[in-house]
């Protein structure tokens, strides 16, 4: 590739062509200011704080957009460039309220950091109002249009991330907008609840519907036994919300957080994973040989179900009957748990700690009731359990090392990458092999089937039984296999899709930020973690061979059917 | 209910220009009157287009309408040569007389009220459009005398 030299505020540099002015200053340390631009969408170039003056030019440049040129001069740091970024912060700061003190964003908001790193110290226009009301029509993704800087991440992010476009840019001008079109809201536009605007978004104009206090009520009567699940990516990740750099793995720390936050059990959606397995696969191999619909699509990504409902409805019939791991785990706690234990069901209160906010809708749906009760009665995002932690003095570091309890604790190394993409294909994969083969896998790594690219697909040779299959992570992705398909392009197997990028590890619940890098560190500590655990195999799982021997009786027997399977219905 | 099945043939006519949405939405806006949620949410599924795309498209043209006008459309000028001979006092008149704001309809549906930018005849400035009618050297009093003539032709086809 081409080089080009430039300076930059009198420093000379030297980057490939094509380069933008942002980046090719971060080369030589110097952070141009932004709020529009995210590294994992288009530069749009809405809100002109990056703007810096090149010489020649009769217009200041937006350096998120504009590429290096040889011979440039830029400068960054002139009086011209300081007023004006200083201006068009003020303007966008006069459209905002301003209530960062009651605001869910107040310890991770650009904007605010924007203005402080830009050292605004008063705001020389009138405050005026931004239209739209909040919307909280959705059970997951609460859109407050008051806060709304007008970056485009979120439209950005729907149309391109997720090939949803729930949202829109509406208007023009001084009176341009985001919403919903018609002003339809989140509940009645096609959004599949994943979140991923909501971690992209610099402010609080996107954020999940809190179940916060909710939890806390729990917490506080004396007449709940309340159990919590953790899911498999938020051990990689809350961390994070403590200060520690991405991917620090703290299972056992978060497990002692739970306790001391007053739940009676910390159990793990990871025990529901290898469950998941059990089921998945078996319903995988019975499908290859009684002639079922194939490939067949994996089912534990709510974000994912939400949108072939939408999107694909015609395709249903290849998705696994499977409930997700945290559907499950509320089945079992309201009914296997709670019998083996004397406790009543409709005193027994079923939180789950997700990387998702797709979660939050999930729990609710009609279907997810096999218990007689609601199976799971809130669902807090990584974000809201760091909340309640930092809330009661928590301070996850520095907690002694403790273990979940059992039985609804144990779990394999084969759960805990469902947290990555490729994860619940390995997982599966390793079980399929030994239950085809009858023969010990001597290679538990499939490294095929992972990575954090969009689309991956792998065949996988189980003694003579070639399995061919695909992975996809990120919705667009998705709809790419999906138009395969229809197209009749497919002669996959088996199909995982997980709705966010990077899988759980990347879903819209996780800390913000999350970027590439930090996916890629989560990740990292997925497999970590998975390599660190004795057994790697669900069905090799004591805890889970226990539950079909006392309760179960075997995969896809009648009461697993009742309890973990479900179906579902086009949108 | 309008019937939406026009809207497939309109959308077959644009079937070969490279970007026919605005297109698309002129002719359906002239068949239907204005860009509501069922029409607008047909041309999507017909076009295979988000239909936040397409809204966003019809509310970014001033052209286009996603509120279903009245039967007139009552256009004042509101450029300097009509301000300075008195727009604003026979806007306010008409307004008065109306019920309305800019961008509203009647409840009757029979007028709705919007601005135009100038249209040329300052001579006789102030200037409205009723429809395609232009008429000028307005006072307040003539102005509304013009509508009641509109409505009493409106209730009386009606
Ligand atoms: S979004 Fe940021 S600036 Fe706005 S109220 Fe919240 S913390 Fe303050
Ligand atoms: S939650 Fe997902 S689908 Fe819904 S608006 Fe946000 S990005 Fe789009
Ligand atoms: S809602 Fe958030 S992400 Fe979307 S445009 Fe507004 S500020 Fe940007
Ligand atoms: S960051 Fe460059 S225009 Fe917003």
């Amino acid at each position: 590739m081409n080089k080009v030299t430039l300076t930059i505020d009198g420093r000379s540099v030297t980057v490939p062509e094509g380069t933008t002015v942002l980046d090719a200053a971060e080369r030589i340390n110097i952070t141009i200011p932004r709020l529009c631009h995210h590294p994992d969408l288009n530069p749009v170039s809405a809100c002109r704080i990056c703007v810096v003056e090149v010489k020649g030019d009769r217009l200041l440049r937006t350096a998120c957009s504009w590429k290096v040129q040889e011979g440039m001069e830029v400068s960054t740091n002139s009086k011209v460039v300081r007023d004006s970024r200083k201006m068009a912060m003020e303007l966008l700061l006069s459209r905002h309220p301003m209530r960062c003190t009651e605001c869910v964003r107040n310890g991770s908001c650009e904007l605010r950091a924007c203005a402080d790193q830009l050292g605004i110290r008063e705001i020389s226009f009138e405050y005026h109002q931004r239209q739209g009301g909040l919307d909280t029509s959705s059970p997951s993704i609460v859109r407050d249009p008051s806060k709304c800087i007008l970056c485009r991440r979120c439209v950005q992010t729907c149309a391109m991330v997720q090939s949803v476009s729930a949202l829109g840019m509406e208007g023009r001008g001084y009176e341009v907008w985001v919403d919903t079109p018609f002003a339809q809201g989140m509940a009645d536009v096609p959004c599949v609840a994943c979140g991923q605007c909501i971690d992209r978004c610099p402010v609080a104009a996107l954020y999940e519907n809190s179940h916060i206090d909710r939890v806390w009520r729990a917490l506080d009567d004396p007449n709940l036994h309340v159990v919590v699940q953790t899911a498999p990516a938020v051990r990689v990740a809350v961390g994070e919300e403590f200060g520690l750099p991405a991917g620090a793995l703290v299972t056992d720390k978060l497990v002692a957080g739970l306790r001391r936050l007053g739940f009676d059990k910390v159990f793990d959606t990871d025990f529901t994973a290898d469950l998941t397995i059990m089921e998945e696969g078996h319903e995988l191999l019975s499908r290859i040989k009684n002639g079922g619909k194939l490939p067949m699509l994996t089912s534990c990504s709510p974000g994912w179900i939400n949108f072939i409902e939408h999107f694909f409805p015609t395709l249903l019939p290849h998705v696994s009957s499977c409930k997700s791991p945290q559907q499950m785990f509320g089945a079992l706690a309201k009914t296997y748990y709670a019998e083996k234990h004397g406790i009543d069901p409709k005193a027994l209160y079923v939180v789950s700690v997700m990387p998702c906010t797709a979660k939050k809708w999930e729990s609710g749906r009609p279907e997810m009731t096999s218990s007689g009760f609601q199976d799971v009665d809130a669902v807090l995002t990584t974000r809201e359990l760091a909340t309640m932690m930092k809330q009661v003095g928590i301070d996850l570091p520095n907690l002694p090392e403790e273990e979940y309890d059992a039985p609804l604790g144990i779990s394999t190394g084969a759960a805990v990458i469902f947290g990555a993409t490729g994860g619940v294909m390995e997982a599966a994969l390793r079980t399929v092999y030994e239950v085809v083969t009858k023969k010990p896998l001597e290679n538990v790594d499939i490294t095929a089937v992972r990575g954090l690219e969009g689309v991956r697909e792998a065949e996988v040779d189980l003694d003579g039984v070639k399995v061919r299959a695909a992975v996809a992570n990120g919705l667009a992705n998705a709809r790419k296999l999906m138009d395969k398909i229809v197209a009749g392009e497919a002669d996959y197997h088996f199909i995982e899709i997980m709705a966010c990028p990077g899988g759980c590890i990347g879903g819209g619940g996780q800390p913000i930020p999350t970027s590439a890098e930090i996916r890629k560190k989560r990740a990292e500590a997925i497999y970590k973690a998975d390599r660190g655990l004795k057994i790697r195999k669900s069905h090799e799982n004591p805890a889970i061979q226990q539950l079909y021997k006392e309760y179960l009786g075997e995969p896809n027997s009648h009461r697993a059917h009742e309890l973990l399977h479900t179906h579902y219905t086009a949108k | 209910m309008p019937d939406l099945a026009k809207i497939h043939d309109i959308v077959k006519v644009y079937e070969k220009t490279p970007t026919p949405l605005i297109y698309i939405l002129k002719d359906v806006q002239k068949e239907f009157g204005a860009l509501t949620e069922p029409v607008l949410s047909e041309v999507a599924r017909i076009t295979q287009m988000p239909l936040s795309e397409i809204y966003g498209v019809a509310t970014f043209y001033s052209l286009f309408t996603t509120q279903p006008k009245g039967k007139h459309v009552v256009r004042c000028c509101n450029n300097a040569p009509c301000h300075v001979r008195n727009s604003k006092e026979v806007l306010q008149k008409i307004k008065e007389y109306l019920q309305l704001e800019i961008g509203g309809t009647t409840a009757d549906g029979l007028f709705t009220l919007e601005f135009t930018s100038c249209l040329g005849l300052c001579a006789v400035a102030p200037v409205m459009m009723v429809d395609n009618e232009v008429y000028g050297n307005l006072t307040p009093e003539k102005a509304v005398a013009i509508l009641k003539d509109y409505k009493l032709k409106g209730s009386s086809n009606a």
